[in-house]
């Protein structure tokens, strides 16, 4: 049986599926494409279960009051929800329409055959169409969460490889992402940041804000929030300019310099020992005391990585008109309806004065920029009522404001016994909230993670959030190993007062974690003579993640991985959250005589479970793992006490075209099977991976990330 | 104000604009040429990418009125009635984009590249494209589908 949350909360067929009067359909979900292709699996899902040609499906851009409200688009959630849904939904709809047409044609429903949308008896010539059926009325019935679906013997577009939906406009240039809207009257607006999250507007030029107005540019001000709007672009962003030129902002005590892991280690914080399933008991952490009395060999490791930015290539935007009463936003932001919330609790407005509908946008991975740039829009549209804004953030904006990715650390502690068998393991993980979405139920107030909230009149104090308590989540995403030690000793620590602001990143803790104990694995392997394909299997009972390890293995021998004079190889796994995909990857690098990794060949073995969409699987599986090289190799998000440094693509860099590993994706078949969200699942092992191949290349076990040249040259000379 | 005259696409434009204005911004709210995108304004992404006399070249810094009398060419002038080229066919055919931003500035590089050598080695097409940034990883299937483009079938 197929479960779905999202059915509970939006229980009609109407609420999912439309057939148009253009005779096309159009799916209705709360999740929105961010180049996961999510658009493509869910239409896929429909004209499976419909038997409708995938062409003729429309999915619909989520907006509020209009589409299924299902939070964000995270966690690798999409397909268990909407995709569920979907198939519930339209499975109710063909038994529906199977009735009407029964009925219609006078035949017995069960001579009743489907053929792209239209429906045949076997006892009579007779036919009729969905949409003649349908006649232009609604369903009004309930998605019947007991209705038998196709079995999966019978599907013949699930699994099969489509072009994605977009992709023909992606390739043409005639997609149009919120940064194209074009509204009539609309002005293009830029901001004028303050240095940094702390600095507060002292003085503005009013000479120059006389002169800009003149040439028609407008300037919305709202207490230190700055922002210039303009019919043309390029005035907008000349403005804006000669403004940051000549502001003052008063710096207060800037931003913290004390050493980053220093303070991971040392400032106040809140721990939590984590129970087998994963989630954090409210208790006292044990102490790691001294190692179990039979360990004969007893290691040490600790783990590192710096804060991590989100980013898009385009930087985020947001578009909104205000009329004196209602707001209307246009956002790329991964929920519209947490949004709207949002939006209407920092304005102090009715959620019903409050409109958000989502456009296309750069891509994302995580909660970046586009909920702040949505909010700054609708800051200058209050300024500016009854004209749409279009707000652009530039690079600097983008770089120097978005909520990044966590830094962390990792101490972890492994024992073996003579045989070499792990008999004690402990594994803590430090590092800030994930939890940075301006989402409603959670702790805190949404609109306070709105950044600007703190830049406006009466600002809002900085969220400060709680532990998250359920399995997986944050930092101790990944945190319990899948492998079945007999003893561990599980502890996260949120730790207070560090100095720059953080969201949901790709894999939240998940990426640190799994790098680290990855990492550690191999060198438990090493101390106790086995292989790290040998101890990976001899602790792992669950056989689908045996299996993707030994296909992984097989895939690299085949190919000599790691073979060749100077070329290291390493392997890493780790299944999603212990409940989502299973994921093996292979890394094959050579550290050349500039200490600079070049990559050479990847190897990807997962099991996601049932798959829908193949194509958009491993697009998935492999852009995760470059995203997560790019972080393991290049990414470090520079600052001192005046604020963010790294300000553009050059001090910021990240991995290139030069530097891309020939992919080898390998999908384990799982017809039938409950789906398993796939799109963080490579990111992990792909960390532990690289550390594990850096090692066999040069002997070196790096352990504090970015593994730039310096890094490499720094660990050579220690 | 300045006056001037662009070529886009096979056609002639008479722009009315500041002199300084760089030329995405005329190509994109002038012409409604959304296909050039702005990624940074610094030259540093390759969004904006365009072809300039059968070039890739960056539109987001240098001015359009600097381009009078050039043969400029956007994403939107590589296909007709939605008839791919062979770049973006090739594209099509591997699936090399993810959420897009990035790809109309890449599919414009290939197609440089692949105008002034129908058969470039894995070393050309990486140089080609250092200066293109995707975040969303599209790189493999990128790189498939050029190879794809540059072997054939085999």
């Amino acid at each position: 049986m197929v479960i779905s949350p999202s059915i509970s909360s939006h229980p009609d067929v109407d609420q999912w599926i439309e057939f148009t009067p253009e005779g096309r359909l159009t799916v209705h979900t709360g999740k929105v494409d961010i180049g996961q292709r999510i658009s493509t699996a869910l239409a896929i899902i429909v004209a499976e279960e419909l038997d409708v040609n995938y062409d003729l499906i429309d999915v619909k851009r989520t907006e509020t009051g209009v589409d299924p409200d299902e939070g964000f688009t995270s966690g690798s959630m999409s397909m268990q929800h909407s995709g569920s849904a979907l198939r519930l939904a339209s499975a109710t709809a063909r038994h529906f329409l199977l009735e009407r047409a029964a009925k219609k044609l006078d035949v017995n429903i069960d001579s009743l055959e489907i053929d792209n949308s239209l429906i045949q008896s076997r006892d009579s010539n007779e036919t009729v169409t969905y949409w003649e059926l349908m006649n232009g009325n609604k369903f009004g019935i309930k998605v019947n969460e007991e209705i038998e679906i196709k079995n999966f013997e019978n599907h013949k577009l699930v699994g099969e490889r489509v072009t994605a939906k977009n992709m023909t406009d992606i390739l043409t240039g005639e997609i149009r992402y919120l940064h194209d809207i074009e509204l009539p009257g609309m002005l293009h607006a830029r901001l004028v940041r303050p240095p940094h999250y702390r600095a507060t507007l002292k003085g503005l030029d009013k000479k120059i804000i006389k002169r800009l107005d003149e040439g028609n540019v407008k300037i919305a001000k709202n207490g230190s929030f700055l922002a210039v709007a303009s019919s043309s672009e390029y005035s907008a962003i000349k403005a804006a300019r000669r403004i940051a030129s000549s502001v003052e902002w008063d710096l207060g005590d800037g931003i913290s310099s004390k050493d980053l892991y220093e303070a991971l280690s040392s400032n106040e914080r809140i721990s939590l020992p984590i129970a087998v399933g994963g989630a954090p008991e409210d208790a006292p952490v044990a102490p790691i005391g001294e190692p179990p009395a039979e360990a004969v060999i007893t290691i040490s490791s600790k783990f590192e990585k710096p804060y991590v930015m989100h980013g898009s290539i385009g930087p985020s935007a947001g578009c909104a008109i205000y009329d004196g009463k209602k707001l209307t936003i246009w956002s790329h932001n991964q929920g519209v309806y947490p949004l709207r919330n949002a939006v209407a609790e920092a304005l102090n407005m009715s959620t019903e004065d409050v409109h958000v509908i989502f456009e296309y946008g750069s891509g994302c991975y995580g909660h970046n920029g586009a909920d702040d740039a949505a909010f700054d829009a609708a800051l200058i549209a209050m300024e500016i009522p009854n004209t749409p804004i279009l707000l652009k953030w530039t690079r600097d904006d983008e770089h120097a404001w978005e909520p990044y990715g966590t830094a962390m650390s990792c101490e972890l502690r492994g024992s073996l016994d003579s045989e070499g068998n792990i008999i004690d393991w402990s594994h803590e993980s430090f590092g800030d909230t994930h939890m940075g979405r301006p989402a409603s139920g959670r702790a805190g107030s949404p609109a306070e993670k709105l950044v600007s909230t703190h830049l406006k009149e009466n600002p809002l104090n900085w969220p400060v959030m709680p532990p998250t308590m359920g399995p997986h989540v944050g930092i101790h995403r990944n945190l319990e190993p899948l492998y079945q030690f007999p003893k561990t000793r599980l502890v996260k620590h949120l730790v207070r007062d560090l100095p720059l602001r953080v969201s949901a990143l790709r894999t939240l803790g998940a990426f640190a974690n799994v790098s680290a104990l990855e990492s550690f694995i191999d060198e438990l392997a090493e101390a106790g003579g086995l292989s790290s394909i040998e101890l990976r299997l001899k602790y792992l009972v669950d056989e689908r993640a045996k299996t993707v390890i030994k296909e992984l293995d097989k895939k690299m021998k085949r190919d000599n991985a790691g073979m060749a004079e100077g070329i290291g190889s390493g392997i890493a796994f780790a299944q999603y959250k212990n409940s989502a995909a299973y994921c093996a990857v292979g890394i094959e690098l050579e550290v050349d005589e500039t200490a600079n990794v070049l990559l050479h060949r990847a190897w990807i073995v997962a099991d996601a479970g049932e798959v829908v969409d193949p194509n958009g699987l491993i697009a998935q599986l492999e852009g995760g793992l470059i995203q997560a090289a790019s972080w393991s190799l290049l990414e470090r998000v520079v600052y001192d006490s005046g604020g963010i440094t790294s300000r553009d693509w050059e001090s910021y860099p990240i991995l290139r075209f030069d530097n891309i590993p020939v992919i080898e994706t390998t999908l384990i078949e799982q017809k039938g099977k409950p789906f398993l969200g796939a799109g963080e699942a490579s990111s992990g092992p792909t960390g532990g991976a690289i550390i594990n191949a850096i090692y066999e290349a040069i002997g070196l076990r790096l352990r504090k990330m970015p593994f730039d040249a310096d890094a490499i040259r720094l660990a050579a000379m220690n | 104000m300045d006056t001037f005259n662009l070529n886009v696409n096979g056609t002639s434009h008479k722009i009315e604009e500041e002199s300084d204005t760089p030329l995405i911004f005329v190509l994109r709210n002038h012409l409604k040429l959304k296909g050039p995108k702005l990624g940074c304004g610094q030259e540093q992404c390759g969004a904006c990418v365009v072809l300039v006399n059968g070039e890739a070249e960056n539109s987001c810094v240098r001015a359009a009125s600097e381009f009078e009398g050039d043969e400029i060419i956007t994403v939107e002038g590589l296909s007709e009635n939605r008839k791919l080229s062979l770049v973006q066919q090739a594209f099509q055919n591997e699936g090399a984009a993810q959420c897009g931003y990035c790809t109309s500035g890449i599919i414009v590089a290939t197609t440089a590249l692949f105008r002034e050598n129908p058969k470039p080695s894995d070393e050309e097409i990486k140089a080609a494209l250092y200066d293109h940034l995707c975040r969303c990883g599209s790189h493999s299937s990128v790189l498939k589908a050029i190879k794809f483009l540059r072997d054939g079938a085999n």
